[in-house]
């Protein structure tokens, strides 16, 4: 740990993108479940993250990113799913 | 070397900024500083500024503005008092937490309520411990000076601390009185360039302002405050001696008014200094040691320089313009006991409440205070330590 002497004035970051060494993931409470069957990959869990749990490759999604994924189930509410089934629920953390 | 003009305190704080030609101002008005951001309104619409003038919607979004321009890398002043203070607290605290050298103009002003729009320095008493750096102005010279020489202290690199520079409301801000400006071209000298440090708008090496910073770290963060603090005397006396290289006027952190040789004294803050400072003449004529401290720069406060400045002296009162309420001492009288005491040898003390919300501070008054320091000085009796003055009943 850095000592009051070696910090920058102010508090200023200034290495990009360092916010990934600050792992989120552990204040969640719920946990979304991608069920990839009924996944249509409109991408509408990807545009309403609000962090960038989302990961897509290729135009289509891959697995949560569960390191900075907070369980705030944007994702879940507007996922429209196929057929009336949802691809993405939320369950309790740790079950 | 520049010329005498006739100009409110206000005008001479405008006339500051007009010189230092900031990159962005954020500004609300509030009497009695409306009249300083009004004033250089005008220098920007004349285009003797470059000034971006941003216009809010409350003292709160005016200190914002302030902050996100002086992050992102300008030059930034603004001007405020009394509820506006009060209102932009929260991001006082973002200012100098953030070591944003933003420059303020506070005509000084009570608090409501009652609501009083008069000369009172309640409002820069509640932002004290805001970790800004704080100047008290005696009169319209002395806030013209003082504002040019926060923009230097405040961008020192050593520094890179907001400064508020106070005058008292109506009593300086408005009368007008004749003065010494520096010649344009010298004043900007002495202000120069204005250096960013870590810009925001430096988009080529990006970087975060304002980050969540838990206990693992906050302390360190308010260490490294305190230790900034503890530089800014010098840099404050190492300006002022640049400053009089082209004004031919001396500061230091406080001025000693007749002081070394007194064995009673007044401690008293801003424009109620300069009326004291005729009734001691007038007591001195009759043989009484009395003399004055005027403090100049209120934070840091200089605790060390004014034990030792007032430690010879037997009886002194100390004049608050401002209460701390809870049945406690004005907070100059709080100061200036903790300065004095570390020494063994220091004054009996008095502490006197006077002229809020402009209630107009009389040279009977002085000599009111004077003559209890005369016979404390001589029994050291006390009968109330703390006391209002110019109050009925």
């Amino acid at each position: 740990m850095k000592t009051w002497k070696e910090i920058t004035p102010g508090a200023v970051i200034l290495e990009p993108g360092s916010a990934r060494k600050f792992k989120t993931g552990s204040w969640r409470a719920m946990k979304p479940k991608w069920i990839e069957e009924n996944c249509i990959h409109c991408l509408l869990c990807w545009v309403y993250c609000p962090d960038m749990s989302v990961k897509v490759r290729d135009g289509k999604r891959e697995q949560f990113d569960f390191d900075f994924c907070k369980g705030c189930g944007i994702c879940a509410l507007e996922c429209p799913g196929k057929k009336g089934q949802k691809a993405i629920v939320m369950e309790q953390e740790g079950k | 070397m520049g010329k005498r003009v006739a100009i409110t305190g206000n005008e001479a704080v405008a006339q500051a900024m007009r010189i230092a030609n900031p990159d962005v101002c954020g500004a609300y008005p509030i009497t009695p500083a409306t009249d300083i951001m009004q004033r250089f309104t005008s220098f920007v619409s004349n285009c003797e500024v470059k000034t971006e003038m941003v216009l809010t919607e409350s003292e709160h979004s005016a200190m914002s503005a302030c902050i996100g321009a002086a992050a992102a890398g300008g030059r930034v002043a603004t001007a405020s008092a009394a509820q506006g203070i009060a209102l932009m607290w929260e991001m006082l605290f973002v200012a100098s937490g953030l070591r944003l050298p933003i420059i303020m103009g506070v005509a000084n002003r009570a608090l409501a309520a009652p609501l009083n729009i008069h000369g009172d320095h309640s409002d820069g008493m509640g932002m004290r411990d805001c970790g800004w750096i704080h100047f008290y102005s005696e009169n319209a010279q002395e806030a013209y000076d003082n504002m040019l020489m926060a923009f230097r202290i405040a961008e020192h690199l050593d520094i890179r601390l907001p400064v508020m520079v106070g005058l008292d409301g109506f009593i300086t801000s408005h009368s007008i009185e004749t003065m010494s400006m520096i010649d344009d071209e010298a004043a900007r000298a002495f202000i120069g360039e204005y250096k960013a440090v870590n810009p925001l708008l430096d988009i080529k090496n990006p970087k975060s302002i304002g980050p969540l910073i838990l206990t693992d770290m906050y302390m360190e963060f308010r260490k490294a405050h305190d230790a900034v603090m503890a530089r800014v005397p010098g840099v404050v006396l190492e300006v002022a001696a640049e400053f009089e290289k082209i004004s031919g006027r001396k500061y230091g952190l406080f001025e000693s008014y007749r002081l070394e040789d007194a064995e009673i004294a007044i401690a008293v803050m801003s424009s109620a200094a300069g009326t004291t400072k005729d009734v001691v003449d007038s007591y001195r004529e009759k043989g009484i040691k009395v003399g004055i401290l005027k403090p100049r720069m209120y934070r840091p406060f200089p605790y060390e320089q004014m034990g030792e400045a007032l430690k010879h002296v037997k009886a002194l009162a100390v004049l608050d313009r401002a209460d701390c309420f809870g049945g406690s001492y004005g907070p100059l009288f709080a100061d200036i006991s903790n300065a004095l005491y570390p020494n063994q040898q220091k004054p009996v003390m008095i502490n006197k409440i006077y002229g809020l919300g402009g209630r107009d501070y009389m040279p009977d008054q002085a000599e009111y205070t004077i003559d209890e320091l005369i016979r404390i000085a001589k029994d050291g009796k006390v009968k109330s330590i703390k006391e209002y003055i110019g109050v009925r009943g």
